[in-house]
């Protein structure tokens, strides 16, 4: 035999331990091999098979860019509100971010019945891969996203909007994987749960300011403060607004604000009418929602671990 | 000498779900039924194991064999009582985990050596002696979709028998696979044994665990029924009546 490894069998100095305590988000960055390659094999695994490749996940995006083009900026009109197909887009990028690490976080678990039945390795592995795939697969359609703000000829990013970026990312991540983390136990022991909080995601997508501008929400939430509060509360809220600070607002430029159409309901070219205020006490408020959150998914998790294998 | 496992007083309780949708369990509650029902799949099981020894553990289908041996690995947690183990476990228990049909047989190799706790320069060294073990040719670059089921569960075989480990688990995995495989796969596993690692190895037929072990413990009900030498073992179970029968398959296992 050509083994270079050396002989494991030298144990007296090794301590007795107890096998099945291996979980914990801590320990799943000591198993980074194994995780490198699973979230290498779902990446290569969506794919297979197909002529196209990876390449799909450009098309995709770029379709629902053309189609979001088409219905909102030409069959809608939205023209109210300049750039509005990569004002929608931008916050689509995000919210997908977040809906996918949740969505396959959950039903990581599930999928990964025949190792996690059998092998003990930290389970918030699967969750945590899921959200990488998630992250993996969110760089196409910043590609496209940047394509169609060059497109635009009046894009001009700037340090504070690349800024806000790396925060929304950083806080969708933290969230991604929080609910990934507490939903993949909680779809093994308590699946009725499950569908009820994927129901409540569906509509996400509408409870943030993407298909509609802010300026319409502060507008209509005028004479009632309290609902204006809790709309902000949404986490995503804020990462959304913090995404078309940093790709919508820059590519409206001089002439996209003499086109604004100053009679219409929604769009004024003031920095203050398009964003909250504080927006960024908000972000970093949300940031640290964000990772206490974490936490008590982790602690969630943790609590239920136990019973996973033998409710797969 | 130097323990390799202890398992002292350790139970497990399944719940055994009678009512399963929100409907029933209200028409079970308003009709005062239970609603919950344990069973108890070990009770109070303790014995200790030294390094290098290799344990025949038997009994009959549902005497908690399986439950205990996810217990020593770490999969399971006891509800009372407390594991300790000494270094790494692996074997014959998650042949094949993780192994993705339309990724390349190498592709699987490594995912599954990874799954059962080797890293990359461990696999790669191993990665020859797990192709030789495995015996597919050049189906090692196809996807192992496309592999026969018996090419499928070499491979699992091959990673899970080439893993560097310290407590060897081979749970009734031989089921499978064709006479010559079997004999290799028993070959393999007494070099484990004999190269001092301690194996624990799960069989109905008293000819092999003769073959294999020098230790037999014997699951009742989840309880320890039988612990102690294999020869004296195999007569407490009463399978020697049966070994004309083994010794006429006894390469069977
Ligand atoms: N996840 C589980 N949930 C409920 N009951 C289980 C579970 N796993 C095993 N059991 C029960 O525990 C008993 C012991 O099972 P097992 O350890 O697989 O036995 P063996 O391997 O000796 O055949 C069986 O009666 C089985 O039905
Ligand atoms: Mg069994």
């Amino acid at each position: 035999m050509t083994t270079t490894v050396p002989p494991r069998h030298d144990l007296a100095h090794e301590p007795l331990r107890d096998p099945g305590d291996t979980g914990g988000l801590h320990r799943v960055l000591s198993h980074r091999y194994l995780l490198r390659l699973m979230v290498r094999r779902e990446i290569k695994a969506r794919y297979v098979g197909s002529k196209f490749g990876l390449a799909w996940s450009y098309i995709n995006p770029t379709v629902r860019f053309f189609t979001f083009y088409f219905v909102f900026g030409i069959i809608l009109q939205r023209g109210n509100i300049p750039h509005f197909a990569i004002h929608l887009f931008a916050g689509m990028v995000i919210v997908h971010f977040f809906t996918e690490s949740f969505n396959a976080g959950t039903r990581s678990i599930m999928a990964n019945k025949a190792v996690v039945s059998k092998m003990p390795v930290p389970r918030e592995m699967f969750p945590v891969a899921s959200m990488l795939v998630s992250l993996y697969h969110t760089g196409p359609q910043l590609v496209v996203l940047v394509i169609a703000c060059l497109a635009t000829g009046s894009f001009a990013p700037d340090l504070v909007g690349l800024g806000a970026a790396v925060l929304a990312f950083v806080i969708v991540l933290l969230l991604g994987t929080a609910m990934g983390v507490m939903f993949s136990a909680i779809n093994v022991l308590f699946r009725d749960l499950t569908r009820i909080v994927q129901t409540l995601t569906q509509m996400l997508p509408f409870s943030v300011p993407m298909m509609y501008p802010y300026t319409l929400v502060a507008d209509r939430f005028r004479e009632f403060p309290t609902l204006h509060h809790l709309y902000l509360f949404n986490p995503l809220t804020e990462c959304v607004l913090l995404i078309q600070r940093a790709f919508w607002w820059t590519t409206i430029g001089p002439s996209e604000v003499a086109d604004a159409n100053r009679d219409g309901p929604v769009f004024n070219p003031d920095v203050a009418a398009n964003f909250p205020d504080h927006l960024w006490q908000r972000s970093f408020a949300m940031l640290g929602f964000a990772l206490l959150f974490l936490l008590f998914a982790q602690w969630v998790f943790r609590r239920l671990d136990d019973r996973i294998p033998e409710r797969l | 000498m130097v323990t390799s496992i202890e398992v002292d007083n350790v139970s497990k309780t399944f719940s055994r779900h009678y009512t399963r949708t929100l409907q029933q369990i209200m028409v079970a509650k308003a009709k005062r039924k239970k609603t919950r029902d344990t069973f108890d799949a070990l009770k109070d099981v303790s014995f200790t194991v030294e390094q290098g020894e290799a344990i025949g553990l038997m009994g009959l289908n549902g005497s908690g064999k399986s439950t205990l041996l996810k217990c020593i690995m770490g999969v399971m947690r006891p509800d009372e009582g407390t594991v300790r183990v000494r270094g790494r476990a692996s074997g014959l228990i998650a042949t094949g985990a993780g192994f993705h049909p339309q990724m390349t047989g190498t592709e699987n190799i490594y995912m599954n050596a990874a799954i059962l706790g080797m890293t990359a320069a461990e696999t790669e060294a191993k990665f020859d002696d797990i192709a030789a073990f495995a015996d597919v040719g050049e189906f090692l670059d196809t996807p192992v979709g496309n592999y026969s089921s018996g090419m499928f569960s070499r491979l699992g075989f091959a990673v899970a028998v080439n893993v560097d480990c310290d407590i060897f688990i081979a749970d009734e995995v031989l089921a499978v696979g064709d006479q010559p495989f079997k004999k290799k796969c028993m070959k393999k596993m007494e070099e484990v044994r004999d190269s001092g690692v301690t194996l624990f190895y799960v069989s109905h037929s008293a000819g092999s665990v003769r073959k294999m072990c020098e230790r037999v413990i014997v699951l009742e009900k989840g309880e320890v029924g039988f612990d102690g030498k294999a020869g004296a073992g195999i007569r407490y179970l009463k399978y020697d009546e049966d070994e004309d029968n083994d010794s006429a398959n006894a390469n069977d296992i």
